[in-house]
C-alpha cells in the first residue's frame, strides 16, 4: 500500500523566486527564511518520497475570476509552468501522476466533493517555488505530481472546516491507493500577509502562532475560524492557510510530530514559515 | 484583461496602446480611470483583485511593495521599514528555526540505515 511520509508546508512569495534567481540566499535579507531549508532537504532525502500531493492555490496562470473552481484536481500525464507577468523565470514542468489523480477524484467524488477535475492545467509559482526550495540542484523533479488548487483568492472561499474536510478525504485516498508510492503532502502560501487596501502590509505573528502551535496536533483548532475571520486574523492573501489546512488534513487525523519549523518576519509583505511534519 | 497579461505580446500591447487595450477589454469608465491614474485603491474599489492586478503593477514597474506603499500613502521605504519593524513584536519562541524536540522517525532511519 502506499504510504503518507508525512507533510512539507511553506511560504510561496514570488519574490523568493527573485531571490533565487539573483542568487540571494546567503544575503541578510533572506537567510532567515533560506535557513529553514537545509533540515527540509535532509528529511526529504530521509524518507524519499516519489510522489508530491500538492495543495496550493493559482493566482492568475491557469483560472480567471471567469471560471474559479473552488476545488480543483488536477489528472494530467504532465504539468507546465509559463510565464505569469511579473518576471520570474518559466519553472520545470513536472511529471504527473494520472492513476492516483483519478484515484484521488473517484474518491472525492464519492465522499460527495463536487470538484473540478483538470485534465490539463498549467501550475504556478505557488507550486514551483517550494520546490525550488526543496530541490534547488535537481535537474527533473525526483516526485510525480498530483496537484489539488483551493481558490483562495476570490471571495466565497470554501470554509476552513471544509479545507480540513476536502485533505481528510484524500488522505484517505492516499492511503488506500494500491500501489507502493512513498507520498509526501505540501501545503503552500502564507503565512499572515495582506496586499491590498490601506490594511496593505498587514502581518499577525499571534494569528500565526496559533497557526503553527496547532498544526501538528490539533488543527480542527485553525477550523473555528470562517474563513472571512481568516482574512481578518490572516490578512487578505493570509487566507493561503487554507492550503496548510487542507494538506494538513490529509495527514490524517492522528497528532504529528514536528520535524522542523522556521518563522520569519518578513519577506516581501509576508510573515514566512516552513513545516515539516511526519507521523509520529 | 489582467489575465491577459501572462502574455508577454499583450503587455507590449498595453503598453503601446493603453487605451485601445482598454477599450478591447471593454473596461468601464470607472476602471478606465483607476488604471489611467495608477491610481490602485481605485482599480479595488472597481473591481480589481489584487492577486492580478499585481500582473499589471508588474507592466507599470511595480512591484507589491511599491503597491503597499501606494496604499498606504507611505513611502516605499517607510513601507518597507514598518514590515520589518513588525520582526521586534515576534516571540523568539515563534521567530526563527526550530528543530523538534524527539528524534524524528527520519532521524531514527538515519541512525539505523
Amino acid at each position: 500500500m502506499a504510504q503518507v511520509v508525512g507533510g512539507y508546508f511553506t511560504s510561496h512569495v514570488p519574490s523568493i523566486g527573485g531571490a533565487i534567481q539573483r542568487g540571494d540566499q546567503q544575503a541578510e535579507y533572506w537567510k532567515p527564511f533560506f535557513d529553514g531549508f537545509p533540515p527540509v532537504r535532509q528529511w526529504l532525502a530521509d524518507v524519499a518520497p516519489d510522489v508530491a500531493v500538492v495543495f496550493y492555490n493559482d493566482h492568475g496562470l491557469n483560472f480567471f475570476l471567469d471560471a474559479m473552481p473552488t476545488f480543483a484536481v488536477g489528472a494530467a500525464p504532465r504539468y507546465d509552468n509559463a510565464d505569469e507577468g511579473w518576471g520570474l523565470p518559466v519553472y520545470k514542468s513536472f511529471e504527473g501522476h494520472p492513476n492516483l489523480s483519478w484515484h484521488v477524484i473517484e474518491t472525492l467524488v464519492e465522499a460527495e466533493f463536487d470538484i473540478t477535475t483538470c485534465q490539463k492545467m498549467l501550475v504556478d509559482h505557488a507550486l514551483s517555488i517550494p520546490f525550488e526550495l526543496a530541490w534547488p540542484d535537481a535537474e527533473a523533479w525526483p516526485v510525480r505530481l498530483v496537484p489539488i488548487a483551493i481558490n483562495t483568492v476570490q471571495f466565497p472561499l470554501p470554509s476552513p472546516r471544509r479545507c480540513l474536510a476536502l485533505g481528510r478525504a484524500v488522505g484517505r485516498a492516499l492511503r488506500s491507493w494500491k500501489g507502493d508510492e512513498r507520498i509526501v503532502v505540501m501545503g503552500t502560501g502564507g503565512l499572515s500577509h495582506q496586499l491590498e487596501g490601506a490594511r496593505a502590509g498587514f502581518l499577525n505573528p499571534d494569528y500565526d502562532r496559533f497557526c503553527l502551535d496547532h498544526l501538528a496536533d490539533d488543527p480542527a483548532a485553525l477550523t473555528t475560524h470562517s474563513a472571512e475571520e481568516v482574512a481578518e486574523l490572516a490578512g487578505t492573501q493570509g487566507v493561503e492557510i487554507l492550503n496548510w489546512i487542507a494538506a494538513r488534513g490529509a495527514l490524517g487525523e492522528a497528532p504529528q510530530a514536528m520535524v522542523m519549523r522556521n518563522y520569519h518576519v518578513p519577506i516581501s509583505n509576508t510573515a514566512a514559515a516552513t513545516v515539516v511534519l511526519e507521523p509520529a | 484583461m489582467c489575465f491577459s497579461f501572462n502574455n508577454a505580446a499583450n503587455r507590449a500591447a498595453f503598453l503601446a496602446d493603453e487605451e485601445a487595450y482598454c477599450r478591447k477589454y471593454g473596461l468601464t469608465g470607472e476602471q478606465r480611470a483607476a488604471v489611467a491614474a495608477r491610481d490602485v485603491p481605485a482599480m479595488l474599489a472597481a473591481g480589481g483583485n489584487v492577486y492580478y492586478l499585481a500582473k499589471l503593477a508588474g507592466i507599470l514597474g511595480l512591484n507589491v511593495q511599491d503597491l503597499g506603499a501606494l496604499q498606504t500613502g507611505r513611502s516605499v521605504d517607510d513601507f518597507k521599514a514598518m514590515l520589518v519593524a513588525a520582526r521586534a513584536g515576534v516571540d523568539p519562541a515563534l521567530g526563527g528555526l526550530h528543530i523538534g524536540s524527539r528524534p524524528s522517525a527520519s532521524a531514527r532511519q538515519r541512525e539505523n540505515a
